[in-house]
């Protein structure tokens, strides 16, 4: 593939100290809650903000279990479960709608129906639009169906919903590989799941990568599904998050800050991984470069 | 080959979308043909009522009440003043990072990670920081003014208070789309430009900015869909206060189904919206193919 190498001009430490700073106050307010998050309660309410501070592990151990009165009882705040619900349903649906995406977008890039942009801009509209107008009837269809409140309903809700996002991500990663490089293998006698397994799938090893990552974080970070179709057992993190916000804490913002943290720790390692792939994945594959 | 090769590899392309649109067919299609069918009926999720079929009523009701329009507006504003900042913001950011420099990779990271946030961590953040008597924020403010700051106790201070959250977390992906066009000028009409000695305002509008125009048209309308949508960090920010000053038209749709249970009055205000994004999604693949084209 013959790609014009952009080329980018150079700018010496002066540049860096100006954007060291520019982009420390841009980070500031998540660096501001980490440090939160290791501080006491009177250390977090302090006025004027504490910037040095003893560290203290303790709201990250209120995370699992605290009391919900002072000088009560410590109870299980199922926390633990609420990571695993998030973990377990992101990882499962993502990896459907991997399954399932890959396939149709092979189909869409390389064998186009009748009418294929229309089938293309269905797909998307299906992800554009608000979420809340396809819930009121998926809530009262989960209610009919008993499936509100059950793992199986979530994931697939949540594989549907990743699943725009698959499609148009893996066909703008199928549309670079030349045709050519199939064709040979046609030629030679291979069967089309091997083209596809064994030519294809391995040429978008990275887009399949990326496309899975991106496809964790906006299931991991969804909360309006979340918070009207999971029930006590399949809660997941951002709706406990916004649960504790309102309910029983008041204002333990260290506890709370401890939370995000313990929450937001995957998403930003993940975005330094990301970073070539980012502007690919924000537009759903639309703009490439 | 067998029939049976002959008719898979006949079909291939049919065959392997169809699982996916049976996925998309279950989980939206169908939702969005049965909210079309109950729009047009009069039915409350939390009664037992048998729904009862009247028309267009639903749709004339919400077309016609005053505060769909002003929820609109409300809407409107914030969209509009969203977006403009975000260009502006997300704009500078992608001059400052144009350019190679040491330590550009770590500090690019550092303002991008805002968009991938939840937007139920961002809108706590921020609680947080406009908290009045502890909140960074206010405290930083009336460390400066000796007053206290209560931003969101007030209609416009509630509206700035959302308005600047979603800037900050999403003028980064305004950013990466005009970085994008920013290194795609070539470089020799700099290096022309140098010899003829042009100022930079005249380098910017002649050479550097039909690069961007496309990209950043695309970022307009995509950043409008999602703001259209505006809904967690208000949920998580005002609530909709103070009052209802707050309360995009995503948020009222909300309630009207949610809390109100007016479950078929909202089906018929969501159809409006869906309009809406329709046409924009529309014209955003429209750029998105001509800029294709284009290059």
């Amino acid at each position: 593939m013959a790609r014009r190498r952009r080329e980018i001009g150079k700018a010496g430490w002066g540049r860096t100290a100006m954007s060291a700073v520019i982009s420390f106050i841009y980070f500031f307010p998540v660096l501001w809650i980490i440090l939160t998050a290791f501080k006491t309660h009177t250390d977090a309410l302090a006025i004027p903000p504490k910037f040095l501070f003893t560290p203290t592990l303790e709201n990250f151990a209120n995370v699992f279990s605290r009391a919900y009165q002072r000088g009560g009882e410590e109870i299980d705040t199922h926390f633990d479960l609420f990571f695993f619900n998030s973990i377990f349903i992101a990882g499962t649906s993502v990896l459907l709608a991997l399954a399932v995406g890959t396939l149709a977008a092979y189909a869409f890039s390389r064998f186009p129906l009748r009418g294929n942009d229309t089938y293309m801009f269905i797909v998307l509209t299906t992800r554009m639009l608000p979420p809340i107008i396809v819930i009121i009837p998926i809530f009262l269809m989960f209610r009919v169906t008993g499936m509100s409140g059950t793992y199986a309903g979530i994931i697939l809700l949540y594989a549907a919903f990743n699943l725009p996002f698959t499609i148009w991500m893996m066909k703008s990663f199928f549309d670079e590989i030349p045709p050519e490089v199939e064709d040979a293998a046609r030629m030679d006698g291979s069967s089309e799941f091997k083209v596809f397994f064994k030519i294809c799938l391995p040429l978008v090893k990275a887009g399949l990568a990326a496309t899975a990552v991106f496809g964790l974080i906006l299931t991991w970070n969804e909360f309006l599904f979340a918070l009207l179709l999971t029930g006590m057992q399949t809660r997941t993190v951002p709706v406990a998050m916004a649960q504790t916000i309102g309910g029983d804490i008041g204002v333990r913002w260290g506890l709370l800050a401890a939370i995000e943290t313990l929450f937001l720790i995957p998403v930003v390692l993940v975005t330094f991984l990301l970073q070539n792939q980012l502007l690919r994945g924000v537009t759903f594959g639309t703009i490439r470069r | 080959m067998t029939a049976w090769g002959r008719f898979i590899s006949e079909n291939r392309g049919p065959l392997l979308v169809t699982p996916a649109l049976a996925v998309l067919v279950l989980m939206n299609i169908f939702p969005l043909l049965w909210s079309f069918g109950l729009s047009f009926f009069k039915y409350r999720a939390n009664r037992l009522q048998e729904p009862e079929f009247i028309w267009f009523k639903n749709y004339f009701k919400v077309l016609t009440d005053d505060r769909v329009w002003n929820r609109f507006q409300t809407t409107a504003m914030v969209v509009s003043i969203d977006v403009l900042l975000q260009l502006i913001v997300g704009f500078l950011l992608a001059l400052m990072f144009e350019k190679q420099f040491p330590g550009r990779r770590v500090l690019l990271m550092l303002v991008l990670t805002p968009m991938m946030l939840s937007f139920v961590a961002v809108g706590a953040f921020f609680r947080y920081y406009y908290e009045p008597t502890f909140g960074l924020l206010s405290q930083a403010i009336k460390s400066i003014t000796g007053e206290p700051f209560i931003l969101l106790a007030s209609p416009a201070g509630a509206i700035a208070g959302i308005i600047f959250a979603d800037v900050w977390m999403w003028s980064p992906f305004v950013m990466l789309l005009v970085l994008a066009g920013l290194v795609s000028v070539p470089k020799h009409l700099y290096e022309a430009a140098e010899i003829d000695r042009t100022s930079w305002w005249r380098r910017f509008w002649t050479i550097t900015f039909p690069y961007i125009r496309g990209l950043l048209l695309l970022a307009i309308l995509f950043r409008t869909i999602e703001a259209f949508k505006l809904f967690d960090i208000v949920f998580l920010i005002t609530e909709g206060g103070p009052g209802t000053s707050t309360e995009t038209i995503a948020v009222y749709v909300y309630r009207v189904a949610f809390q109100y249970f007016k479950t078929s009055q909202s089906a018929a205000l969501g159809y409006i919206l869906l309009f809406v994004v329709i046409v924009l999604t529309n014209l955003y693949l429209y750029f998105v193919r001509r800029r294709a084209e284009e290059n």
